[in-house]
């Protein structure tokens, strides 16, 4: 049975990409979507209600992140055109720079949350695949919209994008990398150094 | 004879309306309504100028004052007087949300006044929360830009911080037209300014973490100020302006 709702599967997709409709890549469906954001979502409050320290938070952080997020595509995104001069080697090493600034930057940031939750609210297919809608509900403080954006293009359903009531995540982590690399006079291999301690 | 006070109001109101009128012709005179995309800002070298003085305004009397203010007065005091002063902002955000044509906002904003000034004691309490009454904000600078005036170039201004053209123009009209406290005496007129720093100074401390890291460990304080605030400004206005969904750039195709 189940390997026969396989083949319809496997089926139908070779026809759908037989038929030149090439579906959005990797058919990540709204429900999928919904559903990754859910665990994240989950897994965030469960970090937030342990009682964890900042240290062992900002570890959870980090396995959260990778593990539900596009690090590369974030990375590259965050690069920009700099990215461009980089050797290949230099990007590998400032996409584990970039995770663990990252990580530490936001996961530092988890104890403001403590006693609050996040719920999703709804799904809208975008071109990359779909926004996800949430609302933070914080202690004391009017409850705010945070956008997640998901993605299948990477083969796996990963989401490559926040905003926080409206402030895109990874243009300002553009911004900052862009400004670290300016005051290192574009020198890359400073630049990610000081970002492994950054954040 | 005229009172001093009534003199005051008066002037007060020939302030807001020559600001607007100056808006409304420089307006007329450049493109009103640039695409909500992209950078603006050709006073780049004097906003920076400021953007170091308001740091250090920060470093030397916003926080420090904060943490003080934090140190001496309880929270639920300070929770208090935040609150209060949040009220009195309600009957402005009414009027805004009458000239913008948003009646439901409007409605929302009245239903709050009067709960938190009567069941939140003088608003005091911020009982319609309690009562799952939604949040609403508005300004004059939303106004403006629900009446089709783009938001010009960016600016950071001294002690204000960050904002663009539009709703620079949009602070200066709502600081002398608040209906509720346009009309007041001695010493009440100082009450809403009061309160207002010492929410500015509560609010200061209550996102130190963000605002520390985003003013002190920045590469480029300025640059990240600008972004964010440009960000979330737009996200607010165009929730007001428009009900199409945002469109993004998809780092998938780059």
């Amino acid at each position: 049975m189940n390997s026969n709702m396989l083949n319809r599967r496997t089926f139908v997709a070779a026809s759908l990409a037989f038929a030149g409709m090439a579906a959005p890549a990797a058919a990540l469906s709204e429900n999928e979507a919904r559903v990754l954001i859910d665990t994240v979502v989950t897994e965030i409050n469960r970090v937030i209600a342990s009682g964890q320290t900042e240290a062992q938070m900002i570890k959870s952080f980090e396995t959260i992140f990778v593990q539900y997020a596009d690090v590369p595509i974030m990375a590259q995104y965050v690069l920009g055109n700099d990215g461009r001069s980089a050797t290949a080697a230099q990007k590998r090493d400032f996409t584990d720079a970039f995770q663990g600034y990252i990580s530490r930057k936001y996961g530092k940031r988890f104890r403001e949350f403590i006693g609050g939750q996040i719920e999703v609210q709804g799904a809208r297919e975008i071109k990359a695949g779909y926004e996800i809608t949430t609302t933070a509900y914080l202690k004391g403080e009017a409850p705010f919209e945070v956008i997640f954006l998901v993605s299948g293009k990477s083969g796996r359903d990963l989401f490559f994008n926040m905003f926080i009531e409206g402030v895109n995540v990874l243009l300002t982590e553009r911004t900052e990398i862009g400004a670290m690399l300016d005051r290192r006079k574009g020198d890359m291999g400073l630049m990610i150094a000081d970002l492994r301690q950054a954040g | 004879m005229p009172r001093l006070d009534q003199i005051n109001s008066v002037l007060r109101g020939a302030v807001g309306s020559f600001a607007l009128i100056a808006l409304v012709a420089c307006s007329t005179g450049q493109e009103v309504s640039q695409s909500a995309q992209g950078l603006n800002d050709p006073y780049e070298a004097q906003n920076r100028k400021t953007h170091e003085f308001n740091k250090a305004l920060d470093t030397n009397l916003l926080r420090p004052t904060s943490r003080a203010y934090a140190a001496v007065v309880p929270t639920p005091v300070r929770t208090s007087v935040s609150n209060f002063s949040k009220n009195l902002s309600m009957p402005q955000v009414v009027v805004n949300s009458l000239l913008q044509g948003n009646l439901e906002n409007a409605g929302t904003a009245t239903f709050r006044f009067v709960l938190n000034s009567t069941v939140g004691m003088l608003g005091l309490f911020d009982a319609a929360s309690e009562f799952k009454v939604a949040d609403v904000d508005s300004d004059f600078g939303e106004t403006l830009a629900v009446w089709g005036v783009g938001e010009g170039a960016f600016l950071e201004i001294p002690v204000f911080g960050p904002a663009f053209q539009r709703d620079a123009v949009g602070k200066v009209v709502d600081l002398f037209t608040n209906p509720l406290t346009a009309n007041l005496n001695e010493p009440e007129t100082y009450i809403s300014p009061t309160t207002s720093a010492l929410r500015a100074l509560h609010n200061r401390d209550r996102f130190s973490s963000t605002i520390d890291s985003l003013l002190y460990e920045s590469a480029d304080s300025y640059a990240q100020t600008r972004l964010i605030y440009q960000e979330s400004r737009r996200f607010k206005i165009t929730s007001k302006t428009t009900n199409t969904p945002a469109t993004y750039e998809d780092p998938y195709e780059q």
